[in-house]
């Protein structure tokens, strides 16, 4: 018998492969195809390949702004994209072109990613501000990698960086001050009506259902705020014992949009499973590998004490070193005296209040609270949470200089900064003195 | 979460996006009239010098509108609000030359065949410097003639450009007084009258 000519195995060795690569990159999870490991940013939806590539088309620009427009625009980004269109900067993008994203952002390079996964060389300001020490005699000293690094400039979002700001919030003070952070109930945009409050024996759950649920539900904000179990759960042939997170979105809208897009819920945003611990690039429990993180991950259902979803519920997962120095941080004292009633509302700081920040918006004229869910709307640069956040117990310059310090972030600022952020000294109104 | 004024929308943004959709609509009509119309209809077109002089006279128009019925009367008459450069920190009204700003760029995003800035030899933010030959020759011919407009073509990039450049006159004692008090303003002897800048006009030639 003949064996098969080489052109027959090569033929079918190829259609082999061509079907196993058409099969992967069907599946959801197409990683086989990933080029390298993305930024920590992307890497929970590096498999959804078609999140950011079109087919034969690359990158757009659009599939970036898809999720990051919002926030932009929020940050009253000081590198818009529009500014820079007007033809007069021709110059400065035949340098840089500033209005795309992946001029500076790009993917899959691990070996030239640094924070907030830039790509570019530190000191890539270089090339339009060159002559800032022209301008600014105070910058003459100032290596050109230092812009962004020390606590005084972002690219993107200097909302609590820039001169008008320092010059309002920078003079004198001391560096802790008995304040507050914002209190009071989370705002809920949906209207429900009047309705009177429940009790345990207004529980019209299933009769075998866990008498330790609706116990838990009797004493919780739902239920004093009327609403019953089958009003989340389902009435009658409709009842779900777990209800989806659309159930929670129904009236807590801004929380689930906040949550979606996070690191905690970006995943379930992308339709894909949902986050878990084990595929966390930050240090984690191992006995919290196996959970994933929707609502009631961090929300007991049924008790809805948010006191536990302030910390109890990140210290269950989180186990990095600023996490785990939590425990012993000033934050945490405070945090316990609040909690025992020793010391006003407001005055202790948990996971959750830097993290997720109450934050006083108006809307309609009148001033609401709601939570910030996404746990990286003030990170990345941390200057972000001076105004919500920092500043509603420290001075502006006490805080630069907190956040510019890494080890006592690690600390969970157990301490007091080592570094000093030279940019207040700098204000032309502080420097000259009142 | 972004903090929202207790004033309606139309003391802000509100009046930023009407005045923009105005102009653009404005803009975009005459554009094509300049440009692309001459085998449809038999029209020579526009030439760019009444283009350029058109779109300056609604973007002066609006401003007027902006500062007088808008900043002026609801700060200045009838202490309703104030307008504050950090208009967002301290809900409050954009200055008008914010106004114009953020209407320039909300153009950008949709079109780019026309463009215009507010610029100055003494500029509070150095990005509004002159950066090209045509602004530089043309804030100085306004700077010496302010009722006389300039005129000139540019090649930026790989497109070519028909530019001109009008003086933007300190109109209102505000004007002056937030130029000459600014810690960044490098000149603090502004009077009214004066010549304090241009606006320039770019429109794509080809």
């Amino acid at each position: 018998m003949r064996s098969p000519r080489p052109t027959v195995l090569w033929l079918l060795f190829t259609l082999a492969a061509c079907a196993w690569l058409g099969w992967s990159l069907a599946r959801p999870r197409a990683a086989v195809f990933l080029p390298g490991p993305s930024s920590d940013g992307h890497h929970q939806i590096e498999a959804a390949c078609h999140l950011c590539h079109t087919p034969f088309a690359g990158v757009a620009q659009e599939a970036c702004l898809d999720c990051h427009a919002e926030e932009l625009e929020r940050a009253g980004d000081s590198h818009a994209a529009a500014v820079f269109s007007d033809p007069r900067n021709a110059a400065d993008l035949a340098k840089l072109d500033v209005r795309l994203c992946v001029t500076c952002h790009m993917e899959h390079q691990p070996e030239i990613t640094a924070a907030m996964g830039l790509t570019l060389p530190r000191d890539f300001c270089v090339h339009c501000h060159a002559d800032i020490a022209d301008e600014r005699p105070t910058h003459m000293d100032f290596a050109p990698a230092t812009c962004a690094s020390g606590g005084c400039h972002n690219f993107h979002d200097n909302r609590n960086l820039h001169q008008d700001f320092l010059a309002r919030h920078g003079a004198g003070g001391a560096a802790t001050f008995e304040g507050s952070l914002p209190t009071g109930e989370a705002w809920i945009a949906v209207d429900l009506g009047e309705r009177a409050p429940l009790s345990a024996v207004d529980a019209d759950s299933p009769g075998n259902a866990a008498p330790e649920l609706a116990e838990a539900w009797a004493s919780s904000a739902h239920a004093a705020s009327g609403i019953a179990c089958s009003d989340c759960h389902g009435g009658g042939a409709d009842w779900s014992d777990r209800p989806r997170r659309d159930v929670c979105a129904s009236c807590h809208e801004a929380e689930s949009t906040g949550f979606l897009a996070g690191r905690h819920g970006m995943r379930l945003a992308a339709d894909l499973e949902p986050m878990s611990p084990a595929d966390a690039r930050l240090p984690m429990r191992p006995e919290a590998a196996s959970r994933t993180l929707d609502c009631g991950a961090c929300h007991e259902p049924h008790g809805v004490d948010v006191r536990v979803a302030a910390v109890d519920a990140c210290l269950e997962c989180h186990a990095d070193d600023h996490s785990t120095a939590y425990a012993e941080s000033p934050h945490a004292d405070a945090w316990q005296a609040e909690l025992s009633g020793e010391a006003a509302p407001g005055s202790g700081a948990s996971c959750a209040s830097c993290h997720l920040p109450r934050t006083e918006t108006r809307l309609g004229g009148a001033p609401r609270i709601v939570v910030q869910h996404n746990q990286n709307d003030n990170l990345r640069p941390n200057e972000k949470m001076l105004r919500d956040v920092c500043m509603n117990c420290h001075s502006l310059a006490f805080s630069l200089d907190a956040l510019a310090d890494r080890e006592l972030i690690r600390r969970n600022f157990r301490g007091q900064p080592a570094r000093h952020v030279e940019s207040v000294d700098m204000v032309p109104s502080l420097a000259d003195g009142p | 979460m972004r903090l929202r004024t207790p004033f309606p929308p139309w003391t802000s943004r509100g009046v930023v996006s009407a005045l923009t959709l105005a102009a653009v609509v404005i803009l975009n009509g005459a554009v094509t009239a300049c440009g692309g119309s001459t085998e449809a209809t038999g029209s020579p077109g526009i030439p760019p010098e009444a283009m350029a002089d058109a779109i300056h006279h609604v973007l002066e128009s609006d401003r007027t509108v902006y500062a007088r019925h808008v900043v002026n009367r609801l700060q200045d008459e009838e202490g309703v609000i104030a307008a504050s450069e950090q208009w967002e920190d301290d809900r409050a009204l954009p200055l008008p030359a914010q106004m114009f700003r953020m209407s320039a760029q909300l153009t950008a995003e949709k079109t780019d065949r026309v463009s215009y800035a507010l610029l100055s030899p003494w500029p509070i933010n150095s990005r509004n410097a002159p950066r090209t030959e045509a602004e530089e020759a043309g804030l100085e011919s306004v700077a010496a003639d302010p009722s006389k407009p300039f005129y000139g073509t540019e090649t930026l990039g790989d497109t070519e450009y028909f530019t001109a450049v009008y003086a933007d006159i300190a109109v209102s004692p505000a004007c002056v007084t937030c130029h000459n008090a600014h810690a960044d303003s490098p000149r603090d002897d502004f009077e009214l009258g004066d010549t304090m800048g241009g606006v320039v006009v770019r429109i794509a030639l080809d």
